[in-house]
This record gives structure tokens, sequence and C-alpha cells, in this order.
């Protein structure tokens, strides 16, 4: 065990600047993510409703919408170049600067050092440092709607050459591309920064009597998503400097040779448009359980506290974590099964990827038992946190379909891959997000959440993303093809227009849920009961310091660790939980 | 509370099954040799995956009913137990891995197998936004093509003239005509940025990528016309990227293939 840090490694700031906009305090940073992430899932959202509407109702004009984006209504109805961007954009937006910053860097950086009895993180200046160039990144990003020839319609994955060549291969792929690319690289330093920080505090600060396995899962799994950033993030790294590079600088990384578009011959030679989608999906797939892991620690955190039982198999948990975390690496390929990869590659790829889908049974099944014999709470993060377990299954299932290198064969690309990751890596971790957000809450800002509006919230939104995303996978099996502009081109796809009809409707009805969300979030901002320190009842560390915490969290003192994260309900016991820090005897 | 969420993860259950069962036909029909298998996996696939799903989804909502606070009680006091956990690793381990294996079957069969010789040879180039079909006519033997050569309009693949064994070559634009009940090979290219050849009721797919000739061969078993998509994004108009699948009979595609030699 390494030395305690100091007390104070730096002072509570007193002006304005230092405090809430260039502060170390990782508290400070955690929020300004976590508004930086509210920020970009409202645009995201957005985004999603305008490319629903064309989807649903391909042919309808919008006047309304046509005076505020002239151009993308080009002639009345959305026009097909408009309605690609908006979904690049989508993606884009929702997978960086929301599922990647939220649960890990908002969180994670509030929450990770007050679990481990840490002061703050073991680099301040590196943590501000990395908000701020995602700050950077996200302008940059939002910067590229707004250029000549607007966003790219490369879809998020940017595949390449389609991504390299230029303004010659369609709209938004000149300067928008470009941006995006400069958006994602910044992108990918500031998680680098971030994840250097979470490894290293985790290692080293904390706090005494805090040995490995008292660490909450909450802080597992912010730990091992930070290790995943750390060796996948700087592949993308590379990946979009080179394809940079291909766009102005005339290297050939991603583009071979005697390419004809649009009836111009293309000057380049050599590359290979699969080198892309392997750096690419080398990143892309550990990202999945970048979005998706925290998520995990925080159903597995809320379900023990609100059933008022220890978490089932603990140590269980913590080896599935890491094992889903590393097979995370091997299974890539399972991206690009019908990409031109060689066969026996294939195969390779999908047996790795059908065996993480048994530390996912394990997780689920103690979260079961978890529950099984508990005394549940149904509080609006509980709600959330039994959501998440509810999606987590239903998306993660569909999984052992797509890792099948035969049913790929007729499921890659289509609408039951989006219905699959939306599922999972989008509205379960979603629901990771709310529940935290619930469950927090009081902790950050020191007032309580509306509880009452918080279950209307969960309930219309939990039938809500089942109505949106279940439909999706059958549309898949009838074989339609995603980042189709309209579904009206193909006689085979007649039968899929009532479901794009129904998904728009559910999505008009689930986005008006959300202000729900936000006014309560704002209104307790201000107007919220006082938060007591411990409102839950739960366990851990930060649950012992006032709400909101003082700048350096504990003061002069440092806690001392006694239990295990997740003692509730213990026979014999005064009450029904037993802090981490309460003396040992007790 | 709890037993409103029980029932409603209750209802989504039900619905969810019977959305995915309640009809089988959400699949497109199926014309190709290969089809009935990969059908096959999928039901066995559903059958795996329903009780996985309904059971994990039941005991949910089973649990949320059951366990609510109802203010007494004691909880069941537990950290786990290692046998459990070691039964389910192995139990789903298994399921797992067998129907990973199962599924490369098909796949080995379409990706890994030699194709007979006397298979109908047909190359396929993508484009924004077409597939170019090009047959090797009676030498059976494809033309030299070079991208500078290449037209829209007048030579879409770049076909050389000076080489004698393009002379007899037929391209097409957007129909590919095939004998019912011959095994066909494709050899699949693009000529300007990756597209996919998805055709549904052949249940195949695989993208073509510039730079890159990848080989896959079916055999079509009824006779028809049927729909040809474009799987990956390409573009503005990848949605409107289509072809045609003309499934013959063998004198039938004969008389196209002559028909169109003449042109």
């Amino acid at each position: 065990m390494s030395e305690i840090a100091p007390a104070v490694i730096h002072r509570a700031p007193t002006g304005f600047i230092r405090k809430w906009i260039f502060s170390l305090d990782h508290k400070v940073i955690g929020i300004q993510y976590y508004f930086l992430a509210l920020l970009s899932v409202f645009i995201g959202m957005t985004l999603s409703i305008l490319f629903r509407l064309r989807l649903a109702w391909p042919t309808e004009a919008w006047p309304l919408l046509g005076k505020i984006f002239p151009v993308g209504f080009e002639g009345g109805p959305m026009t097909p170049e408009f309605y690609l961007s908006m979904v690049t954009m989508h993606g884009t937006i929702m997978v960086f600067f929301v599922l990647t910053t939220a649960p890990q860097s908002g969180f994670g950086n509030y929450f990770l050092p007050i679990q481990i009895g840490a002061h703050d993180m073991a680099f301040p200046v590196l943590n501000m440092l990395s908000f701020w160039v995602t700050f950077v990144s996200l302008s940059v990003m939002v910067s590229a709607l707004f250029v000549q020839g607007g966003a790219p319609i490369s879809g998020w994955t940017a595949y390449a050459p389609l991504s390299a060549l230029g303004q010659v291969a369609g709209p938004g792929l000149g300067l928008g591309q470009t941006l995006w690319i400069i958006s994602i690289a910044l992108f990918c330093i500031g998680s680098l920064l971030g994840a250097l920080n979470f490894i290293t505090t985790t290692i080293n600060l904390r706090t005494k009597g805090m040995s490995l396995m008292r660490l909450p899962l909450t802080v597992w799994t912010w730990f091992t998503t930070a290790i995943l950033a750390l060796l996948s993030f700087p592949v993308l790294l590379a990946g979009g400097i080179l394809l940079l590079l291909d766009r102005l600088g005339g290297t050939s990384f991603f583009i071979p040779g005697n390419l004809v578009v649009s009836d111009k011959a293309i000057a380049h030679s050599g590359g290979s448009p699969l080198l892309w989608q392997h750096l690419f999906w080398f990143f892309g797939h550990p990202e999945v359980y970048i979005a998706i892991l925290p998520g995990m620690g925080v159903a597995s955190q809320l379900l023990s506290t609100f059933s008022r039982k220890p978490i089932f198999g603990y140590r269980a948990m913590v080896y599935a974590i890491f094992a889903i975390g590393m097979l995370g690496f091997f299974v890539w390929g399972h991206h690009m099964f019908v990409s031109g990869l060689s066969p026996y590659s294939a195969i390779a790829f999908s047996l790795l990827t059908l065996t993480i889908g048994v530390p996912s049974a394990i997780k689920t099944f103690n979260w079961l038992g978890t529950l099984w014999g508990g005394r549940i709470r149904f509080t609006a993060p509980a709600l959330f946190a039994l959501g998440f377990v509810s999606l987590f299954v239903s998306g993660g299932l569909t999984g052992l379909f797509l890792g099948q290198t035969s049913l790929d064969l007729m499921l890659h690309d289509t609408w039951f891959v989006l219905g699959h990751f939306h599922m999972i890596m989008g509205v379960a971790a979603i629901f990771g997000i709310f529940a935290g957000t619930y469950y927090w809450f009081p902790k950050m800002f020191g007032r309580m959440m509306n509880e009452s509006w918080g279950k209307l919230h969960f309930f219309l939104t939990f039938v809500g993303v089942y109505a949106i995303f279940l439909p999706m996978h059958i549309m898949g099996i009838m074989g339609h093809p995603r980042r189709y502009a309209q579904a009206t081109e193909f006689k085979y796809l007649a039968a899929t227009q009532p479901f794009h009809q129904f998904i728009t409707i559910a999505t008009l009805i689930t986005a008006a849920a959300q202000v729900i969300f936000m006014v309560n979030f704002f209104w307790s901002l201000f107007k919220g009961s006082k938060a007591p320190e411990n409102p839950w009842e739960s366990t851990t560390l930060e649950w012992t310091v006032p709400s909101p915490p003082p700048h350096d969290n504990f003061g002069e003192k440092h806690p001392v660790v006694h239990h295990g994260p997740y003692e509730y309900g213990v026979p014999g016991a005064s009450k029904d939980y037993v802090m981490q820090t309460d003396s040992p005897n007790s | 509370m709890g037993r409103l969420l029980g029932v409603l993860i209750g209802i989504i259950t039900g619905v969810s099954v019977y959305l995915f069962t309640g009809r089988m036909g959400w699949f497109p029909e199926q014309i190709s040799e290969y089809a009935p298998a990969i059908d096959q996996q999928f039901m066995r696939t559903l059958i795996v995956v329903g009780i996985a799903f309904v059971s994990a989804q039941i005991m949910l909502g089973y649990f949320v009913w059951r366990y609510r606070d109802r203010g007494r009680g004691e909880v069941v006091y537990t950290h786990g137990s290692t046998k459990l956990e070691v039964g389910l690793l192995i139990l789903t381990t298994t399921v797992f891995v067998t129907l990973a294996v199962m599924g490369q079957k098909v796949w080995a069969q379409l990706h890994l197998q030699e194709v007979p010789a006397d298979a109908l040879q047909v190359e396929i180039t993508g484009q924004q936004f077409a597939w170019n079909i090009r047959y090797p006519g009676p030498d059976g033997r494809f033309g030299r093509t070079e991208s500078r050569l290449i037209d829209d309009q007048t030579n879409p693949v770049g076909m050389d003239p000076k080489d004698p064994a393009s002379g007899d070559d037929i391209v097409s634009i957007n129909r590919l005509a095939v004998p019912v009940g011959r095994e066909v090979r494709l050899t699949l290219r693009s000529k300007d940025v990756t597209h996919s050849f998805f055709v549904p009721v052949l249940r195949i797919k695989q993208d073509t990528v510039p730079g890159m000739a990848i080989p896959l061969h079916f055999k079509a078993v009824k006779t028809g016309e049927y729909e040809i998509a474009c799987a990956e994004l390409c573009g503005l108009e990848h949605y409107k990227m289509k072809g045609y699948l003309m499934v013959m009979p063998q004198e039938a595609f004969e008389a196209w293939l002559k028909e169109r030699a003449t042109r």
C-alpha cells in the first residue's frame, strides 16, 4: 500500500473562475462533465426526433422545420443528405459525449475519489485539462453542423474510403468530415488523460482499510473502464490522424488504387479500407463496455442498497467485470464478419464473442440473487436500476444472434443491430445514468429530487424505450438495412413502414416524458428539500460526508474503512446497515 | 409499486415473445440452397435466447413483486454461493459455445467449401449507386479492365477493348440473371467506396470493398424476380441502390444472355 496523499493537495479556490470554470476540484469537474453530457443528450435526442420524422413520413413537407433548417428541407421534405448527417451526428454525440462522458467522467470523477476515501484525483490539473479538451471537442463537433456542405454523412463509424475521399463522395464529406475527425481526435486525448487519472487514483489513493475487495463495485467498473479507455482510445486517435492525413496530406492509408468516384479518377493508391475498420473497431468494441460498465456498477450498488441486502456474489461480480473488460478486446472482428475479413478469422471472433455472454449471465444472475429475499424499497433510483437489469437482459441476449457468423449474413447492418445496441449500450446505459442521477443528486447538489415525478418519469420511459427499440428487431429480421433515408424504394420493405410510424410516435412520447426529468432536475436544483447526509441509508464513504461535500471531501481527517461496501441486513447489528467506516465490532 | 413493476415486466415479456414468435413469417421468402439452414440456426438461437429471456425477466418481475418492502421481516443475509456461480459458468459456457459452433456450419459451407468448376461466373462491381454485373461470355474468361478506361455511360467497369477476352463479355446494370438450380460464383468488387451486396431472399450479404475481389457463391432454387439491396452506407442515395436478381430456367437465361450480347 502506498503513502496516503496529503490532506489538502490544493486549497479551496475563492474566485468564481477558479471555483466553477477552471476548477481543480474533482467534484466540480464531475459536475461540469455531467452538464456537458446533459447538453449533448438534448442535442442528440433532438437530432433523432428530426430523422425519425423522415423515416415515418418520407415525403411529408414540414414548413416550420423548413424555416429553421432551410437547407435541410429544401423543396419541402427533409433531404436525404440532411437525414444522413442527422444520423451521423446523433450517433457520434450520443456515443462519445453522452455514453462515454456522463457515467465515467461525470459520476466517476465526482464519486471515485470520495468512495475510496481520497481528497481528490491524483492529478487535478490533468483532470481539469481533460474536461476542457473534451469541451473543445464537443464545440468542434457541433460546429460541423453549421459549415458549408453540412455535417458528414458517413455515419458514426466513418468508414473509409467514403470518409477519406472528400466532397467528391457526397455532401458533408468536405469540411464537415474534417471537423468530425478533429473533434474525435481531441476527444481521444481528453479520455486518455482522464483514464490515466482514474487508474492512478484507484491504485494509489485508497484510504486506510480500503482493500481491493472492499471497493464498491462502482469503483471497480470505473477502474476497469479507465483501463479499457487507456488501451482503446489511442488506437482510435491513431486511426483518426491517419484518416486526416489521407484527406489533407495526400497519403493513402485507407484509400486503395484505381478508384473512380462519380466518374473522376482518384490519385491515391496502396491503402486498405479494412485497416480503418480494424482500427475503428479495436476501439469501437471496448467502447461498448466503456459505455455500459459504469451502469453495471451503479445498478449493483443500487440494487444492494435498495433491497437492503449484500450484493450477491461480490467476488464473482469483480471477476465478471474484469472478464467482460478484457474479453472486449478480442472480439472487435464480429463487426466485420461480412467486411471481407478472412472467413477463418470470423470463426475465431465468433467463438470469442459468444463467450462474453458468460460473464454477462453471471452478472444478471447476481443481480437477481441480490433481489431474492430482500426488502426492496421502490425509490426512483431503485426503479431505474431495476429497469437497467431488464434492458440489459433484453439487449444483451440479442447479441447471441449477431455474434454468429451465419446469422450475420442476414442480420448484419440491419435494424436488428440498431435494436440490439440501442437496447444495451443506449438505453440500458442511459438507465444507469438516470439511476445514478436520482441516487447521487442529493449528494452532488445538497437537495432531494422529487420522488413522484421521478417514478412517473421511470414508468413512461421504461415502456417508451421498449416500444421504440423492440420493433426494430423485427424490421431487421425482415431485412431492412440501416441508414436508409426511407424504406419506400424497395417492395420487400413495404411492410416495415407501419413499424417506422409506430416507432416515431413512441419516440415523440418518450422524448416528451424527458421534460418531466428536466423540470424535476432544475426545479430540485433550486427548490428541492434539503438533503440529509445519508438519505438512502447507504453504506459507502460518500454518505459519511455532508451533502454536498466540502472542497477537500473529508477535511483534515482520513476515513478508516472496516467493512465491505454492501453490509445491509446484518443479523444482530443495531440498524439494518453497517457503514464502511463503522467501528469493526458494530 | 413493486406489484405494478412486476406486472409491467410480465407484460413486456409477453409482448416480446409474441412479437418474435407469434408470427413466424417475419423473414423474407427464402430461395437459396443455404437459406433454410440459416433460418434453422436462427430458430435454434431464438429458442435458447427465448428461454434465457423469459426466465430472467419473469424472475425479475416475480422478485420485485414478491420481495417488495412490506415493513416487516428480515432479509436473507447472504454473500452469494460459489457453487451456483460455478454451475452457471459451466452451463452458460457450454450452451453459448455449442451455439457458436453450430452457427459455423453454414458459414463454412458458404465460405470455405470449393465451388464446383462448372459454376456460372459473374463479376459484380458496386458503385455509387448501382450494381454493374458482368458475365464472361462464351469464352468463360473475363477481359482485362483498367480504371482509366471507366466511363459511367459507355464503359462502367473499364473493359479494355484491346484484350480479346473482353470482346464477348456482357455487362448489365442492376440486373443479375442466373439459371435456377445452378451454382453461381460471384466475384465482388467496388470502384469507389464500400458497398454491401445483400440479397435477403438468398440470406447472403457481403461487402464489396474497393481494392479487393471477394468471392461468394450461391445456388438459387426458385425462379422469380427478387430485390438486391445495398447494406453498407455508401453515400447520399444508399437507400436507392437497388438491383434485381432474376432467377430463370436455363433456356430463358441463355436467351437473356444472347439478347444482352447483341446490344
